[in-house]
């Protein structure tokens, strides 16, 4: 019994320690400061993380937006208010789909291939040879991943929004035949700038940090062997996936439920 | 050559990006430019605002004109205080001038909808709308509509 | 005159565990300057992680590692990159950067701790490469190259700022006899002629007690023997035998410890 209650403790400790050491590892990416070679690797970081992320972006976006005013018309035409539908999607998307598809999108295509370069470079001593080069390699290697990763999601969420809202136009105006006039005038009437823009940004900026934190971290913290990265690639998508959910949940209440 | 084409890519995903928000900021939003934040507050009491929330439109013959702000319980009164936002180009409503809580289409949404008077005096800010018609509330349509079968 | 009069490195009382486990306990080493030192020692006992502890990469749980006066575990994060300057290391696997190209991988160093133009640049990463005999391979990514040559590759980078101490872990392990002897060769030749101090870290005895000037012997957290080659191969001592001669069996057991053999049969 009492040794049932030590390995619980024993476990929760454990969670603790890795959840410090990962918090160090933040303020260190976060504070460190850019030497002379900074601004090339951040490019490229932006180009592996963000550039090769449009695809999967612009093509779920696209999907989700047509799929999104499809099911919208068939419930709204029975209320004869199919006009809506363009409120209806772009509501959903900006203030919910959007950063939260888009995040999760983001953990499985760059938040894994994140970590298992980290980890690679780990396994094959390339973070021990920098260090004895006296390089950190939080700076060189983990900062600007960290720094693209965040700036990357907003910047995907947003160009989620707008595809997917052309998206729902093409279904629901092209093909569906709702009036392109009050389409729009119904969108622009409900969408808010600073409430519903703004709020989608800042819910895509905070799940940016979060599932580039968790990847870099895992990556890091990674067993170096292919066992060790195949989990660490894995637990980065099973995290970040949550943690976006649980912070999406919490997000909203803060945002949108008038506490 | 190779690092070119990348700073390339990195521009172009970065101008997409900000031309996303823009997009969404004008033709989605409907945010226009020079409009900007300037408008002045006018306050109305109603006894009932049947579900007119914060952001609902306030329009005068059904073209918008501002939003509504805030809503709060005045604890002289006990009436409802809403708070409106009316775009400061729209300084010719009258002192006189009527709110009602309106309602678009049988299920849409409630908003206000303001009817000028005949005063000479214009509402400036901080101005309270003295004639005003709450919201029609079913339940009581219903209780009146049966009380008037009753008594015939 | 004895080796270890002038030494570069002086480890004292050095206690290191994982876990339960001992690597190291109260272990005194001295590295004498300028010349080949190695430390061997079967697989699992450690050497590399001496390597780690001297670079500053772990940290000792007791003891000193004085490296010229500054004792590593006893500095601080800028400070040991400021030491560090002054060691280089060639790891087990290379750890070439994939992302760059050999000439890149050994200007990289420079580029780091120099103020150096990219002409001047050039000429020393040409020069380290010569001297590995890779000059002709400078624009070829590390995924071209074979084993032996990134190894060779990662030699040029660590010895690419003069560093007066060079590390070689694990050398020859995986080697073809020809890249082997290239190594072997190479590592006592840039020792001669750049006049470092080198450790070695390897269980590869014959290529290894060839060129060192010094070995340690480690085995179960304690230094077993010590002194030149002639030294070790004049010593009486049974474990040191069966290290030397690479017999399967001795002191050093054949089995990992275990319950009764015949007893766990028979539980069956």
């Amino acid at each position: 019994m009492f040794t049932k209650i030590q390995a619980l403790g024993a476990a929760g400790l454990d969670k603790l320690e890795a959840f410090g050491r990962s918090g160090i590892i933040l303020s260190q990416a976060v504070f460190a400061i850019p030497g002379r070679q900074a601004w090339p690797l951040f490019i490229q970081q932006l180009y592996s993380v963000g550039v090769l992320s449009l695809i999967i972006i612009i093509v779920s976006g696209l999907f989700i937006g047509m799929v999104l005013s499809l099911q919208g018309y068939t419930i709204l035409v029975d209320y004869g208010s199919e006009q809506a539908v363009g409120q209806m999607v772009a509501l959903s998307l900006v203030r919910e789909l959007s950063p939260v598809v888009t995040a999760l999108l983001f953990a499985g295509r760059a938040g894994s291939a994140l970590t298992a370069e980290i980890g690679l470079m780990k396994a094959t001593e390339q973070l021990s040879s920098l260090e004895m080069i006296g390089v950190d390699p939080l700076r060189r290697i983990i900062a600007p991943r960290f720094w693209a990763g965040m700036l990357s999601l907003p910047l995907l969420s947003m160009i989620f929004s707008v595809v997917g809202i052309w998206g729902g136009m093409l279904v629901g105006v092209d093909w569906l035949g709702i009036y392109e006039g009050s389409f729009w005038s119904n969108m622009q009437n409900s969408v808010d700038f600073s409430e519903d823009v703004v709020n989608g940004l800042i819910k895509a900026l905070v799940f940016g940090v979060a599932v580039t934190w968790i990847a870099v971290y895992q990556g890091y913290d990674s067993v170096p062997t292919s066992e060790g990265i195949s989990q660490a690639t894995t637990r980065t998508v099973v995290y970040a996936s949550l943690a976006v959910l649980g912070l999406d949940f919490i997000l909203t209440a803060l945002m949108f439920g008038d506490l | 050559m190779r690092i070119r084409g990348l700073e390339l890519a990195v521009g172009f995903f970065m101008l997409a990006g900000a031309l996303a928000l823009l997009v969404l900021a004008l033709k989605v939003s409907g945010l226009t430019l020079s409009e900007g934040s300037r408008s002045y507050k006018v306050y109305a009491l109603f006894e009932n605002i049947g579900g007119l929330t914060s952001r609902s439109k306030v329009t005068m013959s059904g073209v918008k004109i501002g939003h509504v702000t805030a809503i709060v319980l005045d604890e002289d009164q006990l009436m409802a205080r809403v708070e409106m936002a009316i775009d400061s180009n729209v300084n010719y409503l009258s002192l006189d001038s009527s709110a009602s809580i309106l309602t678009s289409g049988l299920l849409g949404e409630k908003y206000i909808g303001i009817t000028t008077g005949a005063d000479e005096e214009m509402l400036q800010d901080g101005d309270f709308i003295e004639d005003t018609q709450s919201a029609l509330v079913l339940e009581e349509l219903i209780g009146k509509f049966l009380f008037n079968e009753a008594t015939e | 005159m004895s080796y270890l009069d002038d030494s570069i490195i002086d480890i004292r009382q050095l206690s290191f565990a994982r876990g339960d486990r001992a690597i190291f306990d109260a272990v005194d080493i001295r590295i004498p300057r300028g010349k080949i030192t190695a430390v061997m020692g079967p697989s699992g006992t450690g050497k590399t992680t001496l390597l780690r502890l001297i670079g500053g990469q772990l940290k000792p749980d007791q003891g000193q590692i004085v490296l010229d006066n500054d004792n590593i575990p006893a500095l601080s994060r800028k400070e040991l990159f400021k030491v560090r300057e002054k060691m280089g290391m060639l790891f087990q696997s290379g750890a070439l950067f994939t992302d760059m190209s050999v000439f890149e991988n050994v200007a990289f160093p420079i580029r780091v701790h120099t103020d150096l133009s990219e002409q001047m640049i050039r000429d020393v990463v040409l020069m380290k490469l010569h001297a590995v005999g890779l000059r002709g391979a400078a624009d070829m990514m590390p995924s071209e190259l074979s084993g032996g040559m990134a190894r060779r590759v990662a030699l040029a980078r660590a010895i690419a700022l003069d560093p007066d101490l060079v590390m070689y872990d694990e050398p020859f392990t995986g080697q073809d006899p020809i890249a082997m002897g290239v190594l072997v060769n190479l590592i006592a030749r840039l020792n001669k002629a750049l006049g470092h101090t080198s450790i070695i870290v390897s269980h590869d005895i014959n290529e290894t007690l060839a060129i060192a000037d010094y070995i340690y012997l480690i085995a179960d957290a304690k230094v077993l023997a010590h002194g030149t080659a002639e030294e070790l191969r004049g010593n009486g001592s049974e474990q040191v035998r069966q290290f030397l001669d690479g017999l399967p069996d001795g002191p050093v057991p054949f089995h990992f410890p275990a319950d009764d053999y015949l007893d766990q049969l028979m539980q069956g």
